[in-house]
């Protein structure tokens, strides 16, 4: 009996096993999307551009989850809630303040989401740095769920911040940017909702690799994320470097609620849900790898856009949150370093 | 220095043996205290009714389940309000007329005529306790190997499945598991059919006189059940391989603790308690709807947890039912005197960035809990096995690991 239980479990975790259960999901999305594509390959290729708008903002608010965790192995719940607050606090800067309305010029639009950016990534530098200070650091050296658990009150009190300051109504400012294609090749339209987005992403996404891979605080950022006690002893400040790491986070998240708020529309709880979306790209990716986490939430957006948009076999968008869940329980069970592997200090 | 006698010694809890005896009498009376209490001046608006009473328990008892996986164990659970679903709904399947294809009667009150499983809530209650038991591990199995981040991302995941699975599970290839958006209802009463006949006893709680008397007493012989498996599970062989767990991973392993089964066992009895204290919910409000089911409930009972004291199984039944109490009752009593005094702030709007707060400030400055488990307080105040020997931050400052006095 015990012996037939014990034949069963070695079978059970046999890692060819294993990785051949993986490598046969792997398969089988495989054969749905040709078959998807085949059937449709225009529509195919619109709801995969479509992926490719979700997907860059995803990557932006994933990349705030694995510099955070990359360097202080804290889920930093509170993440997501600082995207949705930016996004609303760009709303009021974009329709209040300046007065965009959909009748504006494109040039006051650029004009305006540049003056809006001036101001909310600085701010929202600022708060998540803030958050870090008085939430996080304090907690250093406590056992390790505490810290977590801290960053999960957090995200509460963000949202709730949220909630007292814009009530529970959607804010959108998708009328201030062009409806329709930018421009068509055959049946595919590319709209102008992916090229402003890709436009303010892409700068973003540049500056971001240039700080980490060629100033000195990126060095020391990457060091910190290495090995914490080794790069004190060289000398690296690390309290302030985490700072830096949050201040950074914080940017990002602005950026990506402007995106978020131009390309559909958010309010005081969209973070939460789009914050664990985002940080399954970047445990899809390699938690603690910037390159995987853009990578990680590329596929996510195209598997929620596919999921949504395809119409052979396809589950539809009441099923969007289980299968992101999904994917990221089955990511931990066969992979779970992720598909570029993982950065940080104790390894896989 | 002190002897490790003397310290064991210091960890074993010794409470007044008064307390618990006094507490459990006032609780049995609470029904019959609850008019005069009421009538009093000041604080008479604030005592909540026995039917909220009802609520308060049942949540108070998911919050004590919880704490075997998190307080005994340490691992984060951030999806628990997967096994209240899994619990209503074992209730709504085993006790309702939902799968009207069948007829089936097993000691249950309800007219012989009706379609449905019906089967006595007595066993329903139990066999919710197992199902929520095997979902337990069917979630423990491919996670429990994972880092505690790792896990508590991964039951969150489930935590928010399980929840939509509900929602869209009206046709599984056309068969109708959960009725969908509109949920199970009436799910049947709690009972007592066959003593009916010879005493006072009701056949059927909701519709006797008395229903909201009789659901506070079973409701409070449950709890009362709960903290008596709590505590006996706490001082087994199983509970203090938990603790060892939660104290160090790799120490325990090396004592011949295996890591898997008893995490598994951690998951499995913790959700036991949050089945049945589901079922037993349904029952109360009659029904299971998957609107009940959403994330902020799981950090609800978290935050039970950690203002009660991690591991702490009177600090988590305190702190159970004073956030219940805010939840169900408190806080729109307050909101109303709030409103009378001519303030417009609701803070029934705000409740989840108040335990937000209220679970910062406790992590911040006093992370052991209301009432902290000494052997908890302990691990706090030397540190644990992860405590850097050397601080890093402050220059040439030792951490409490090398001060240690013994």
């Amino acid at each position: 009996m015990s012996d037939t239980r014990a034949r069963v479990l070695r079978t059970l975790r046999n890692p060819k096993l294993v990785n051949g259960i993986g490598l046969g999901l792997v398969a089988l999305v495989g054969v749905w999307l040709v078959v998807n594509f085949v059937k449709g390959p225009q529509e195919f290729v619109n709801v995969a551009l479509d992926g490719l708008t979700r997907g860059s903002i995803y990557g932006v608010v994933a990349l705030g989850y694995t510099l955070v965790y990359g360097i202080l192995q804290l889920i930093n719940f509170a993440h997501g809630d600082v995207f949705s607050l930016s996004g609303l606090v760009a709303s009021t800067m974009l329709l209040s303040v300046l007065g965009l309305t959909g009748s504006s010029s494109n040039l006051a639009v650029i004009g305006g989401i540049v003056i809006t950016l001036a101001i909310t990534i600085p701010l929202f530098a600022v708060v998540n740095a803030t958050i870090e200070r008085v939430a996080y650091r304090p907690l250093r050296h406590a056992p390790r769920l505490t810290p977590l658990i801290t960053a999960v009150g957090m995200s509460f009190i963000v949202s709730n911040i949220s909630l007292a300051l814009y009530g529970v109504d959607f804010e959108s400012g998708s009328e201030l940017i062009p409806q329709g294609a930018a421009f068509s090749i055959g049946e595919i339209n590319v709209t102008w909702k992916l090229v402003f987005a890709l436009a303010i992403i892409t700068p973003a996404l540049v500056a971001l690799s240039w700080f980490v891979g060629y100033t000195r605080q990126g060095k020391a950022m990457r060091a910190v994320s290495q090995d914490t006690e080794a790069s004190a002893m060289m000398g690296i400040n690390v309290n302030r470097t985490i700072s830096v790491t949050f201040f950074i986070a914080g940017s990002l998240a602005a950026v990506a609620g402007l995106v978020f708020l131009l390309e559909y529309n958010l309010r005081y709880d969209t973070g939460f849900e789009l914050g664990l979306i985002a940080f399954t790209a970047a445990v899809l990716g390699g938690i603690g790898n910037l390159a995987g986490a853009v990578l990680g939430a590329l596929l996510i957006g195209f598997v929620q856009s596919f999921n949504e948009g395809l119409t052979w076999f396809a589950p539809g968008g009441d099923w969007t949150r289980s299968i992101v869940f999904g994917i990221l329980i089955a990511v931990l069970v066969f992979r779970p370093q992720g598909l570029l592997g993982e950065q940080t200090p104790e390894g896989a | 220095m002190s002897s490790l006698a003397s310290r064991a010694k210091d960890l074993r809890s010794s409470p007044n043996k008064w307390v618990a005896p006094a507490v459990i009498l006032l609780g049995l009376l609470y029904p019959f205290l609850e008019e005069p209490l009421s009538t009093l001046p000041l604080i008479g608006d604030f005592m909540p009714s026995t039917g909220t009473v009802v609520v308060m328990i049942a949540f108070t008892m998911m919050a004590v389940g919880l704490n075997i996986v998190v307080g005994y164990c340490g691992l984060l659970d951030l999806g628990y309000v997967a096994f209240y679903a899994v619990g209503a709904y074992t209730a709504g399947w085993l006790a309702s007329q939902h799968f009207e294809q069948v007829t089936f009667h097993f000691g249950s009150s309800v007219d012989n005529d009706q379609v449905g499983i019906h089967v006595t809530m007595w066993i329903v209650l139990i066999a919710a306790g197992l199902l929520t038991m095997l979902a337990g591990i069917v979630i423990g199995l491919p996670t429990l190997r994972l880092r505690g981040d790792y896990l508590a991302i991964v039951t969150l995941g489930f935590g928010e499945i399980i929840p939509q699975v509900v929602r869209n599970g009206d046709s599984f290839g056309g068969f109708n598991l959960t009725n969908g958006t509109f949920g199970i209802a009436p799910i049947d009463s709690v009972g007592f059919p066959v003593l009916s006949s010879i005493a006072f006893f009701p056949e059927n709680f909701q519709t006797s006189d008395n229903r909201e008397r009789w659901y506070y007493l079973i409701a409070f012989l449950l709890l009362l059940f709960t903290i008596f498996c709590s505590v006996r599970l706490r001082d087994s062989r199983l509970g203090r391989a938990w603790i060892a767990i939660r104290e160090d991973e790799t120490a325990a392993a090396a004592m011949g603790v295996p890591l898997m089964k008893t995490k598994t066992w951690a998951y499995a009895l913790g959700a036991f308690f949050g089945g049945v204290a589901g079922a037993y919910y349904a029952s109360f409000k009659s029904g299971a709807f998957p609107a009940d089911f959403y994330f902020n409930i799981s950090v609800f009972l978290l935050c039970m947890v950690i203002l009660g004291g991690m591991g702490s199984i009177w600090g988590v039944t305190v702190g159970g039912m004073i956030l219940a109490y805010l939840n169900f009752s408190g806080l729109s009593t307050i909101g109303s005197k709030i409103q009378d005094a001519g303030l417009n702030f609701d803070p029934t709007k705000y409740q989840f960035g108040i335990y937000g707060i209220i679970i910062v400030l406790m992590m911040l400055f006093r992370p052991t809990g209301l009432i902290p488990e000494r052997r908890h307080k302990v691990e706090f105040e030397e540190g644990v096995h992860d405590t850097p020997f050397y601080d890093v931050q402050t220059e040439g400052s030792l951490t409490d690991r090398d001060r240690g006095n013994d």
